[in-house]
């Protein structure tokens, strides 16, 4: 099939692009891997689940205007969703080209389309609108069953309604701690306690910005008096530095951290538990955009991200980024990314935008400079490096112990995260360095004393596919040496990488 | 906010789904429409279902949206299943795999 405009991603920025480019008269394809529309944020379960909707949830009603929306552009043909397809590579053909870029799509197993399964989409433009998944660092015992990423328990209990745990201690460092342990208070768990490694108190300097964005405050402010309500306590400067068990977790050690997150001596003490949610931010999906060539630099969170103008152009041509890929933000951002990205491409497909996009663009600026107030309150700190014993995995999938990879560094030579990779395998495995690129790019930084820089970080992107699909998939893929493309004509020609 | 709840209901006012069964390691496991594998399994008390190649560790759900491939079991016969997006169907079966399933 061929659009003007293939959206990947339907969580709050890949739906608002799709929307308002659909609402100028563009016809737009929007894929994405899950089965429901939402991404992580709005992730909701399937009306076959009974329990609490997301109402109450923040942004819920303004989600919920643009699911409408979206079901109606589709019932009018102007949208077509693809739910259940991943992008595994994205074709960009010369500039001459009609349809400038081809996705090649695999299903994601999870939701049935085999039989109405979509393999190739042709359009004219791209938006890029990916979403982000947690950044853990590893700590002993992180590798324990039980042991949750903070956005897995999240979307146990949003997507199925199935509570990580009895008893759940909830870790790491930013504001999304508070959703999460809220949400596990409220569902019945009980939450022994929030450890955030950051003292955000530092955030007072801030204080015009804060009072500037209200309305996250209050969101905040919210979530604060679900946990006082359930007593939950709240400590800042602490961490988990060790989780204990045979077969499951059984109980975590929390330290008291000095400022640089090293375990203050006699700072330690442990609570039992059968779940742990921990996050300490999040990774942008950039596979795409590093595949396409799309310029990057580094966040003030750490975050590989993609440079996007005003008008949210990458540097490759009809190429457009919204949301977390650009720069992690939460949702009010990656919405307005989202209608400004959308408004951008009808304006450049010749389409006339839906309205002036001037108070989007204050929003924006608004959103971002509240986004970078908040990487600053809960900047990850050098000192977990401390927690990691030579036996602590840094890679799970291919079991690599924090010792080996020191060794391919300080021994061997593995002076940059690629060279450690390939020495020690770690990142070679299953998530292809999804969980473990960031704590190998700090850890072999580390030793040059310097952070990550846009190279380190963009060695671990690179992967051969976007999205890791079955064999049986690829060998039913037409660019893969399969069936003709039902489409029929190609204009652009270019086989697979 | 108003608008919001009225379009979405709340579990009182739907229909209670009815509760199907999936096989793990020849026990029955209950499931409520809609939940994934992995969900139902982390439910049910059972926190792993492989384990790895190396140190044969046990592991179960991680990041729970797909990307950590932590979670890998077998569905009726499938190997290398991601537990944590694969929706439970009645009467799956599902089995613990050993050594990280490279051969998917
Ligand atoms: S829990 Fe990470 S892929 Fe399923």
């Amino acid at each position: 099939m061929t659009r003007d405009l293939a959206v990947i991603g339907a969580g709050p920025a890949g739906l608002a692009a799709a929307v308002t480019a659909a609402a100028t008269g563009l016809r737009v394809v929007l894929v994405d891997a899950g089965a429901r529309p939402g991404g992580q944020y709005f992730r909701h379960p399937p009306d076959t689940l009974a329990g609490p909707r997301g109402a109450a949830r923040h942004g819920w009603a303004e989600f919920a205007r643009l699911r409408d929306e979206l079901a109606g552009h589709v019932a009018a043909g102007r949208i077509t969703h693809l739910a259940g397809h991943a992008v595994w590579h994205v074709e960009a053909h010369s500039e001459e080209a009609d349809a400038r870029f081809t996705l090649h799509l695999g299903g994601t197993g999870s939701v049935a389309v085999s039989s109405g399964a979509v393999r190739e989409v042709r359009a004219r433009a791209l938006v890029i609108a990916a979403g982000a998944h947690d950044r853990p660092l590893p700590f002993p015992g992180w590798d324990l069953p039980g042991v949750l990423t903070a956005g897995g328990a999240q979307a146990l209990l949003k997507g199925s309604l199935v509570v990580a745990g009895r008893r759940v201690v909830v870790a790491g460092t930013g504001p999304f701690l508070l959703p999460v342990a809220a949400g596990l208070a409220s569902a019945g768990a009980r939450v022994e306690g929030v450890f955030e490694a950051n003292r955000p108190g530092r955030f007072a300097r801030h204080g015009a910005r804060v009072l500037r964005n209200a309305g996250k405050l209050a969101e905040g402010a919210g979530y604060a008096a679900v946990l006082l309500r359930h007593r939950v306590p709240y400590r800042v400067g602490h961490a988990i530095v060790a989780a204990h068990g045979d077969d499951a977790v059984e109980s975590v050690t929390v330290a008291r951290l000095d400022r640089d997150w090293t375990p203050v001596r006699g700072g330690e003490r442990v609570i039992e538990c059968d779940a742990v949610a921990v996050g300490y931010g999040f990774t942008p999906q950039l596979e795409i955009p590093v595949e396409l060539g799309c310029a990057t630099r580094v966040d003030a969170d750490g975050s590989l991200v993609v440079v996007v103008d005003a008008a949210q152009r990458t540097s490759v041509p009809g190429v457009y980024a919204a949301g977390e890929t650009t720069g992690v933000g939460g949702a009010p951002l990656a919405l307005t990314e989202g209608r400004l990205a959308g408004q951008a491409v009808a304006a450049a497909l010749g389409a006339p935008p839906a309205r002036p996009s001037r108070r989007l663009l204050a929003r924006r600026a608004r959103l971002r400079a509240f986004a970078a107030t908040l990487h600053d309150a809960y900047a990850v700190r050098p000192g977990w490096a401390g927690w990691l014993r030579p036996d602590t995995l840094v890679c799970r999938c291919e079991e690599v112990p924090y010792g080996r990879l020191d060794e391919a560094v300080r021994e061997l030579g593995a002076i940059d995260p690629r060279a450690a990779k390939l020495i020690s395998r770690a990142g070679m495995g299953w998530c292809q360095g999804r969980i473990c690129g960031y704590p190998t790019a700090c850890l072999t930084a580390r030793i040059r004393k310097r952070a990550p820089d846009v190279a380190d970080l963009t060695g671990l992107a690179r992967r051969p596919l976007a999205q890791p699909v079955r064999l049986g998939d690829l060998a039913e893929d037409p660019a893969a040496g399969g069936a003709e493309d039902a489409d029929g004509a190609d204009p652009g020609g270019g086989g697979p990488c | 906010m108003t608008t919001a709840q009225s379009r979405e209901p709340s579990g009182a006012m739907r229909p209670d789904p009815e509760p199907f069964e999936i096989i793990f390691a020849g026990r029955p496991v209950p499931v409520l429409p809609g939940q994934t594998v992995g969900a139902a399994l982390h439910a049910s008390g059972i926190r792993s279902w492989r384990t790895t190649r190396e140190n044969g560790r046990p592991r179960g759900l991680f990041c729970g949206i797909g990307v950590c491939f932590d979670c890998l079991v077998t569905v009726n016969g499938d190997p290398s299943r991601r537990a944590c997006l694969i929706e439970a169907r009645p009467g799956d079966v599902v089995t613990t795999q050993e050594g990280g399933g490279h051969d998917a």
